[in-house]
């Protein structure tokens, strides 16, 4: 879970924040970024563990080829986190494995 | 214009989709343009519109100057539809499409379309090394995507490493926005600059081009960034990330620390659209990718299905401007706004300029031509990425008579995950040819269907219903 971020932000235009929650824990982020920026912003590295082997990755290519950062949103599983902006009151939740049938 | 019938559709709001669009739109033709991403500029132009950077100016001026592009197209009266996947195309250019899919409060629907142009353009080379699955390592052209659109930039110890302009391109913007970089890796190999300098002469027709490249690495060289050349191999380790990076020189390894390894080998089309349609591609053994087979206007083999900018072939954005424009023009005549006389009045200067800024791509396809380790990695790495297929489950695959991708595919479920083939499909296919020592057309790719992504069933039975959407262009128009 969130240690230290990867990347760290350079000077920006003014933005609104929004709140968002991952894996229960609160952020605030500004409104122009993915899902998966704002994990990366924050310093969570790893967000999945695969189906086949429990490998952990992370995003790779942030343009919707390599479905590397599938997460769930509010309850929606295997959804692309780089191709989603954040929404105020989003809950995102790291996939461990293959999602669950309900 | 009528919801369900447009005498043109595009898909990508890249340069190519952007510049079909006002061509088209100044010829008179409804156009409806539908794009993945939420703002309009494609990959190349991302976030230009609505920068989140204090100071844009700082990823250069070619970037900067896509904002003149992305204000002519939302003034062009073309429709335009951010945030919508097309998912399926038929041969009769009937498109079905999801807006605002998942979360949002959108739907699905379908479009019959007089003429249809594919602008979806390229993605980054995938890149097989030992331990490219780790967190921690992901594609320059992603951490540029974080830059541009997030203003994000990778912390102290990162490493960038592989071949091609975008390597350069990024250390440059990277170094004037004040991040160290703990090394560049340039993996080019050294004997691809003799048969590069063959295309030299001809390179000087194109604009602009090897005297950007010569500022880029006239920066690069006047920093205190380490610039290692001619790095044969490449690996990362660490425990559920990226710890270290190794490589070798002259067959010498050296690991350093770094958390972040970011990798780039060039692009390729994006051609699951393409694929999904049967459309011919062929084998494109100097740019080592596939491509839709395209006559001169940009038509596909199939009648009315057009493919601008890099998803017919790389030449990057100012090819792409004008194949877009060049697509345009052919359809608005074929579908009789104009003669085939005006057409060519107008066309005759963007095929001059188009083929001045071609000139480029043979010398840089020569010079960074990836290694063949990159193409063919070593048994333990992973190919396919979803299914965790390694190179030696692959050329274990051939021995048994396995005789390309689908077949691969069936074998052990190899371009079957989530990403359907784009991480894997020209790697699967280059190892099989080795292996089987047959050329690239004949070992193929893998058989793409629709949805070219998945699509949630809530989506598919939602409708998707235009009149509610106001769409608010003025949001979009740069600052």
């Amino acid at each position: 879970m969130p240690n230290v971020s990867l990347f760290s932000a350079l000077a920006a235009a003014p933005a609104a924040q929004v709140s968002i929650l991952i894996n229960d824990r609160s952020f605030s982020v500004p409104n122009y970024m993915t899902v998966a920026a704002a994990l990366l912003s924050v310093g969570v590295t790893q967000l999945r563990e695969t189906p086949v082997s429990n490998a952990p990755r992370a995003p790779f290519c942030m343009m919707g080829a390599c479905f590397e950062c599938l997460v769930e949103i509010d309850s929606v599983p295997n959804q692309q986190a780089c191709m989603t902006l954040v929404q105020p009151g989003m809950t995102i939740r790291s996939m461990i494995g293959a999602r669950s049938l309900k | 214009m009528s919801m369900t019938h447009v005498d043109l559709l595009i898909i990508g709001a890249g340069p190519a989709g952007m510049s079909c669009a006002i061509q088209a739109r100044e010829a008179g033709l409804d156009v409806l343009l539908l794009d993945e991403n939420q703002q309009p500029g494609g990959q190349i132009y991302r976030s230009v519109a609505q920068s989140p950077l204090a100071d844009p100016d700082l990823l250069g001026k070619d970037y900067t100057a896509g904002a003149v592009l992305v204000k002519r197209f939302l003034a062009s009266g073309a429709t335009y539809w951010p945030g919508t996947l097309a998912w399926q195309i038929t041969r009769d250019r009937q498109v079905s499409f999801t807006r605002n899919g998942a979360n949002g409060s959108g739907g699905s629907g379908q479009i019959q379309a007089r003429a249809l142009v594919i602008a979806n353009g390229a993605q980054e080379r995938p890149v097989p090394f030992p331990g490219w699955t780790l967190p921690g390592v992901m594609g320059i052209g992603a951490a540029q995507t974080l830059l541009k659109s997030a203003a994000l930039l990778p912390s102290q110890r990162v490493v960038l490493a592989g071949s091609g302009p975008l390597l350069y391109l990024f250390a440059w913007q990277l170094i004037r926005s004040g991040s160290s970089v703990a090394a560049i890796l340039d993996t080019t190999p050294r004997a691809n600059r003799f048969p590069a300098l063959r295309y030299l002469f001809s390179a000087l027709r194109a604009p602009g081009y090897l005297l950007k490249g010569m500022g880029l690495l006239k920066t690069i060289r006047g920093s205190a960034t380490p610039h290692i050349q001619h790095v044969e191999s490449l690996s990362a380790q660490g425990q559920g990330a990226v710890g270290s990076v190794r490589y070798t020189v002259k067959g010498r390894e050296t690991q350093i620390d770094s958390d972040l390894l970011l990798v780039h080998q060039g692009v390729i089309p994006n051609v699951q659209l393409t694929r999904s349609l049967g459309c011919e591609h062929r084998w494109d053994e100097m740019q080592l990718c596939w491509r839709p087979e395209l006559d001169e206007w940009g038509q596909t083999s199939l009648t009315g299905i057009y493919v601008a900018g890099d998803g017919g072939g790389i030449d990057g954005a100012k090819v792409a401007e004008l194949s877009g424009a060049v697509a345009a023009l052919q359809i608005g005549q074929q579908l009789g706004f104009f003669t085939e006389s005006v057409r060519d009045t107008e066309a005759r200067p963007l095929k001059r300029q188009l083929n001045a800024h071609r000139a480029i791509r043979p010398f840089l396809d020569t010079l960074y031509r990836p290694a063949d380790i990159f193409r063919r990695p070593s048994d333990p790495t992973i190919v396919c990425r979803c299914e965790e297929v390694s190179a030696g489950d692959i050329r274990a695959m051939s021995r048994l008579g396995c005789s390309g991708p689908n077949q691969a595919k069936s074998f052990s479920r190899c371009g079957m995950g989530p990403c359907q083939g784009r991480m894997c499909g020209i790697t699967v296919g280059e190892i099989l040819a080795e292996a089987r020592h047959a050329p690239m057309q004949k070992v193929g790719y893998y058989r793409i269907r629709p949805p070219i992504k998945p699509v949630q069933l809530i989506d598919l039975a939602n409708a998707y219903v235009p009149d509610a959407d106001a769409a608010p262009m003025a949001a979009f128009v740069p600052k």
